[in-house]
């Protein structure tokens, strides 16, 4: 189970990222979760969306370069302790972590991460195993 | 006290020289149409015949050779010797079109070495000088050149080549050099260095001969002031022989071109007629010594003005002025030859779109070459290292193409700015033609 991450690139400049979420403002677009990754030159935005084929389509019309990949949304507790237990089972499992980023919506008690992972489907089997919930499109989507 | 390397040469008198100028001119004109297939058939379609030829008047009759020549004729196409005759070649940097190799005899080398020995001279040196020589050695025709004068005028040679400013800068030190042979922006970057580490009381310079790239009055002003130098401009290129075909004597204003070696001409660059002496145009050079690699009427793509107003240094030969810019869209950079076509040339090797901006800027007194390149979806990816990847793929396929470093910046799609839906391709910051 994965969930669609959209990267753009953005040109390191000042006003880039007010202009981009301009776009997604006017288009009616809400972000569940953003980081972004930086250089001195240039940026790679990386949002989490409530409709990814709406957003897609804006960000392709209005120039800018994107893509999606999957990456996975793990549901955890919110208490101290919880992210080194999911963690663990990466490593324990071999599983390497390329970035990472956190969120919390207005559901109590949970917050979320995102994983981008060398392998979605190892990583996603290792974590349902041990417990740890995965959360897919649809509910991201509605939170 | 002005010192000559061949006074009777350089300050012999317009009759003599042109004396000189036109037999030369006739032999080599038979020599080359004898010898090189490609230009005969240039005469041959243009009607002219090596009896045509009878002196430096009739010059104009003769076919210009370009850099597309030399591409087309390239490896040996313009070589008028047998190849087992000739002892060295240089050459520029660029792809195979735009590179040009130019092959010498021994003959060759000891006239063109005799030309940077009146530079050196002309620039106050004598056999008791240490001459620091800290162009490129290699394919690069500077250190070489530079080299083979100061062998002639029996100056002791430091054969530093460029780069590793601190060993620089103690030779310089240690052995006492008086005469700095580079590149005006290196030379430039060694005199801020010297006066950083407080060692411009220990160093012995007095006279500087900077080529390779285009320098202002303004930025001699600072050499000289920087490192307590004289400082001299040398003019040449890898097609007609190197640094050398022309030099400032103590007058410095303007270059004196060996007249014995090279006839000149200035001629407008869109209809190739030639102009008179004073007025501006584009600089084209005749060969009339060289055995190997001898071009006739060779258009250098060089913009400047010739005189032949009297000189107090004594010297007779015709003077140039510094180049006011290029009838071509060829970039000096860092005394690179660099071309936009050869940076395309990569970018679309690599997949991306022809779309960039070339942007030239002096930092410092250091040229700095940036490659602007718009995002493609292609090389996108979500991962950082993906990315710097394949600027880094980008930025060493440049290096091997230029030879010099260029920055990658990667831009947003479509930001690069169009002036009638062509993307202007070079910005130059420098402002080096004035």
């Amino acid at each position: 189970m994965t969930v669609q991450q959209i990267s753009v690139f953005l040109e390191n400049k000042p006003g880039g990222l007010a202009e981009f979420t301009k776009v997604l403002s006017e288009n009616n677009i809400n972000m569940r979760a953003m980081c972004i990754a930086e250089t001195p030159d240039f940026g790679i935005l990386r949002i989490i969306v409530d409709d990814v084929y709406n957003t897609m389509c804006t960000m392709k019309e209005a120039g800018y370069i994107c893509s999606a990949t999957k990456v996975l949304a793990v549901e955890i507790p919110d208490k101290p302790g919880s992210l080194l237990n999911t963690l663990t089972v990466l490593g324990e499992n071999e599983i390497n972590l390329e970035y990472s980023y956190a969120f919390v919506t207005s559901k109590k008690d949970v917050a979320y991460m995102i994983f981008r992972v060398n392998d979605n489907e190892k990583a996603a089997e290792a974590l349902t195993k041990n417990g740890i919930k995965l959360v897919g499109q649809d509910e991201i989507s509605k939170l | 006290m002005e010192h000559y390397y061949q006074p009777e040469i350089e300050c012999a008198s317009r009759e003599e020289i042109l004396k000189l100028q036109n037999e030369r001119l006739v032999k080599q004109v038979k020599h080359v149409y004898d010898n090189v297939p490609y230009y005969r058939k240039k005469m041959e379609e243009k009607g002219v015949t090596p009896e045509d030829i009878r002196s430096v008047d009739d010059l104009h009759k003769l076919p210009f050779l370009t850099k597309d020549d030399l591409r087309d004729a390239y490896p040996y196409g313009l070589v008028a010797v047998p190849v087992k005759d000739c002892v060295r070649i240089q050459s520029t940097s660029g792809t195979t079109g735009r590179r040009v190799v130019a092959f010498y005899t021994q003959h060759d080398i000891d006239l063109w070495d005799e030309c940077c020995a009146r530079a050196i001279m002309a620039a106050g040196g004598t056999n008791e000088d240490v001459v620091h020589v800290s162009y490129g050695y290699g394919l690069f025709t500077g250190g070489p050149g530079l080299n083979g004068g100061s062998h002639k005028v029996g100056s002791l040679t430091l054969p530093m080549s460029s780069g590793n400013t601190d060993r620089q800068i103690q030779f310089m030190v240690d052995l006492g050099s008086t005469i700095l042979c580079c590149t005006p922006s290196y030379a430039a970057y060694l005199g801020e260095s010297i006066n950083e580490r407080g060692l411009k009381d220990k160093i012995k310079l007095k006279a500087g001969i900077f080529g390779a790239e285009a320098w202002t009055e303004e930025m001699r002003r600072d050499i000289e002031k920087s490192l307590g130098i004289k400082a001299y401009d040398i003019y040449g290129l890898t097609e007609i022989s190197g640094p050398g075909v022309s030099f400032e004597c103590s007058e410095q204003t303007g270059m004196h071109i060996n007249e014995d070696h090279f006839i000149a001409e200035i001629i407008n660059p869109k209809t190739g007629e030639v102009l008179p002496e004073g007025e501006k145009g584009e600089l084209v050079f005749t060969s009339i010594t060289k055995e190997a690699f001898p071009l006739l009427r060779y258009r250098t793509r060089d913009i400047c003005v010739l005189t032949r107003k009297k000189c107090s240094c004594g010297r007779t030969h015709v003077k140039m002025t510094k180049p006011m810019g290029r009838s071509d869209d060829m970039l000096i950079v860092k005394g690179v030859n660099v071309f936009p076509s050869q940076i395309e040339t990569v970018l679309l090797n690599k997949g991306y779109a022809a779309n960039y901006q070339i942007i030239v800027d002096r930092i410092n007194n250091s040229d700095t070459l940036e490659v602007q390149v718009e995002m493609t979806p292609e090389m996108f990816s979500d991962s950082v290292s993906e990315v710097s990847g394949k600027e880094k793929e980008l930025v060493n396929a440049l290096k091997s193409m230029l030879g010099i470093y260029a920055k990658v910046k990667l831009v947003a799609p479509k930001s690069i700015a169009r002036s009638e839906g062509k993307a202007v391709r070079i910005i130059d910051k420098r402002n080096l033609y004035q």
